[in-house]
């Protein structure tokens, strides 16, 4: 996977061309955003609840180790196996040694970003074993054999047509978009069957509670449940990141979470699962395995980008991205998109992959508005840009227009003698104070650049026509 | 946003920063700046030495280059008891950014946030410092205003520009989302073109939603961003301090 400039410009165009997708994304992000924006307004002294979550996060990162250990110590004594993987290589082979162990053929999987991020699902189908997504969203998108383009919401490039279509193809019927009810029944009959069936069910995790060491799962679909309690086996795979001290701060974590991904003052389903089900328990599963993820998490901590693993995975920043709501999910070819995605995805799955995703914002500031840790999204675009300078692994061509730039700004007579001799080579091109070029040769393609006015502001101040009358 | 105690200014003499963008594209507002703060009873100096802030190349990542021009600057204009910029996003890399990119050199930082607590945004200068109130009859104008970026985020300045416009006649309808971003950027609008008009093309749409004849901004770069795909359209984008001095002439 990989996003240079040219390669997500292409994607961009085209998602941007598809008026499909467009009403699919405005109605989608629209009514997300619109919805977390009524939910804040209820929650009082939301900004502080915001500032205390972040000092929460913040120095929980501190003591991340320390924490992590207090998690497995707990999880352990709960009866749990807790496995470290340093990448995405031993994360798999945790998951696929495990799955042999049992003679696993199908896995059912409840959404988890962690796993979209170390590409299970095709490591697994690999060695023989099937899994099949049970979130409504990536079940979609799974049957379309895509990926997922949006954080909490996997499909919402797709519209409810597309989904009749998909879901019909799979269970032989022909289903009316209209008809949600129907829709999301026979997805419900066709995961069913799986969920009955599934020899393991893995699961990311929302958090991990240190105190208790439990996994939290938050669904609107349940589906998390049925994952994580019906097969003989369940397996967590979990970013490091995701780590709480306690369950007071873990209150305040749901609190803020829900209201910020979907505008709801908490998800219809919060599971918690704390090892395997005891003797006596109705039902639960025998076996649980959390796979605590590092993947390039650990060597963030100290460093001017620490602040990205405060993040709780919310997605309320694609919403509000003016980028994002334009481009789409896909048009970053990484799990994760927008904001986020684009600091996140360099530092984590490589930055010579991922150049462009740097650039894919205005630097507006939306994202960090909204962000429910306020994470300072901008500032770490400006240094992952700054770094790609000092890395110089930005072409030679634009390194040397920006250095003979700015020597021109740094002499006042040079700028002067560049901007007159750019005022005589516009001349055939400038009209009502915009140039039209030719369209091969505009940079910014049917936008009209602005032309140099025909006299500059300190030539008419030097002249002593604005003089005070 | 960034906290900086601004200082009150005494003096009745302000230092023009008239931005690169308004000196040699869109030098009429640097003339209305001019005008207007001459009306609202100030002497104005414009130090000819001045030429870029170096938001354009710390935007893109040249540290070098946006530092060694915002040691110029502030040597620039320094000696003025105010600075008043017709740009939010040029005041704010004043006052936000550069107290940040010079804090390695301690006594260049010092001289920063000297810098940044008496630079102030035009309209942000006349409201809350000037204290302008232009009085007459004005007619009725119809208009929406966009918020640039850097103006309401980092600067905090959301009712300042609307304050203006009302006072001198403006009829505000507002903008589905009178804060998203037009698709400017910097150069983020010829990295990714495709996406930056995209971006303008969604504000224009919104403007015309909003049934106005005029969309406001008091960012030069939004202008000429929004002004390049208007070909056509009966909107006009226009800066509020052309819009200001023209009514109260």
């Amino acid at each position: 996977m990989t996003a240079t400039l040219s390669e997500f410009r292409q994607r961009a165009k085209t998602a941007i061309e598809d008026v499909r997708l467009q009403g699919a994304l405005d109605g989608g992000t629209g009514k997300l955003w619109e919805m977390r924006r009524l939910t804040f307004e209820e929650l009082p002294n939301s900004d502080a609840l915001r500032d205390h979550f972040k000092a929460i996060r913040s120095a929980t990162l501190r003591n991340l180790v320390e924490h992590l250990e207090t998690f497995e110590k707990n999880a352990t004594a709960a009866g749990a196996n807790v496995h470290w993987a340093r990448d995405g290589t031993d994360a798999r082979e945790i998951v696929i040694s495990i799955a042999q162990e049992h003679g696993v053929k199908l896995v059912t999987k409840s959404k988890s970003m962690a796993t979209e991020e170390i590409h299970l699902n095709e490591a697994l189908a690999e060695v023989g074993v099937e899994a099949i997504e049970t979130d409504l969203g990536e079940y979609i998108v799974q049957l379309a054999e895509e990926t997922p383009s949006h954080i909490i919401a996997p499909a919402i490039h797709k519209t409810r047509h597309e989904a009749a279509e998909l879901l019909g193809r799979e269970s032989g019927r022909s289903l009316s978009p209209d008809d949600l009810t129907t829709l999301t029944g026979e997805a419900r009959k066709l995961l069913r069957k799986r969920f009955l069936t599934a020899g393991m069910g893995i699961s990311g995790g929302n958090m991990i509670v240190a105190e208790t060491g439990s996994v939290v799962l938050v669904t609107n679909e349940g589906n998390a449940r049925m994952v994580t309690s019906v097969p003989p086996v369940h397996i967590a795979v979990v970013g490091i990141e995701k780590i709480i001290p306690t369950w007071d701060a873990a209150a305040i974590w749901l609190s803020l979470l829900a209201r910020s991904a979907s505008g709801q003052p908490l998800s219809i389903y919060t599971s918690v699962i704390t090892g395997p089900s005891r003797a006596g328990d109705p039902d639960g599963t025998g076996e649980v395995h959390i796979v605590l993820l590092d993947n390039g998490r650990s060597e963030l901590v100290g460093t001017k980008y620490e602040e990205v693993l405060q993040c709780i995975r919310c997605g309320a920043c694609l919403n509000v991205c003016p980028v994002y709501r334009e481009a789409g999910g896909h048009s970053y070819d990484s799990p994760y998109p927008g904001p986020i995605g684009a600091v996140v995805t360099p530092l984590l799955l490589g930055r010579e992959n991922y150049e462009a995703l740097p650039h894919a914002s205005s630097l507006c500031g939306a994202c960090k508005e909204v962000c429910p840790v306020r994470i300072d999204l901008p500032r770490m675009l400006l240094e992952l840009r700054a770094d790609q300078v000092a890395e110089r692994t930005i072409p030679w061509k634009e390194r040397k227009a920006e250095e003979a730039g700015a020597f021109v700004f740094k002499h006042e007579k040079l700028m002067r003698f560049m901007t007159n001799a750019a005022r005589l080579a516009q001349r055939p091109f400038s009209r009502d104070g915009k140039l039209h070029l030719p369209q091969r040769l505009n940079p910014a393609l049917e936008r009209q650049l602005p032309a140099l006015a025909k006299r500059s502001f300190r030539e008419m101040w030097k002249s002593g026509e604005l003089e005070e009358k | 946003m960034e906290e900086v105690e601004l200082k009150m200014t005494q003096s009745k003499r302000v230092a023009l920063c008239v931005t690169c963008l308004v000196d040699q594209v869109v030098p009429e507002i640097g003339v209305a700046t001019v005008q207007l703060l001459r009306r609202a009873g100030y002497e104005v100096e414009f130090p000819e030495a001045q030429t870029c802030c170096g938001q354009p190349f710390f935007n893109s990542g040249f540290r070098e280059q946006a530092t060694d021009l915002a040691k110029r600057t502030v040597e620039i204009f320094e000696p003025f008891e105010a600075v008043v910029l017709p740009s939010g996003s040029c005041a704010a890399m004043i006052r936000v950014e550069y107290p940040h990119l010079l804090e390695e050199w301690p006594e260049w930082q010092h001289r920063a946030e000297e810098l940044a607590a008496k630079t102030y945004e035009l309209s942000e200068f006349l409201v809350n410092y000037a204290d302008w109130i232009p009085r007459g009859d004005f007619e009725e104008i119809r208009l929406t205003y966009h918020d640039s970026c850097h103006m309401c985020r980092l600067l905090g300045l959301r009712d300042e520009p609307r304050q203006l416009l009302e006072r001198v006649g403006g009829r505000i309808s507002e903008m589905s989302e009178s804060d998203r971003c037009c698709g400017f950027g910097g150069l983020f609008s010829v990295r990714m073109p495709e996406v930056s008009n995209a971006m303008t093309a969604e504000k224009l749409h919104q403007a015309c939603d909003a049934g106005v004849e005029a969309l406001v901004t008091s960012d030069p770069g939004c202008l000429t961003q929004m002004r390049g795909l208007t070909e056509g359209s009966s909107i006009k984008v226009e800066h509020i301090a052309t819009v200001l001095e023209e009514v109260t002439r």
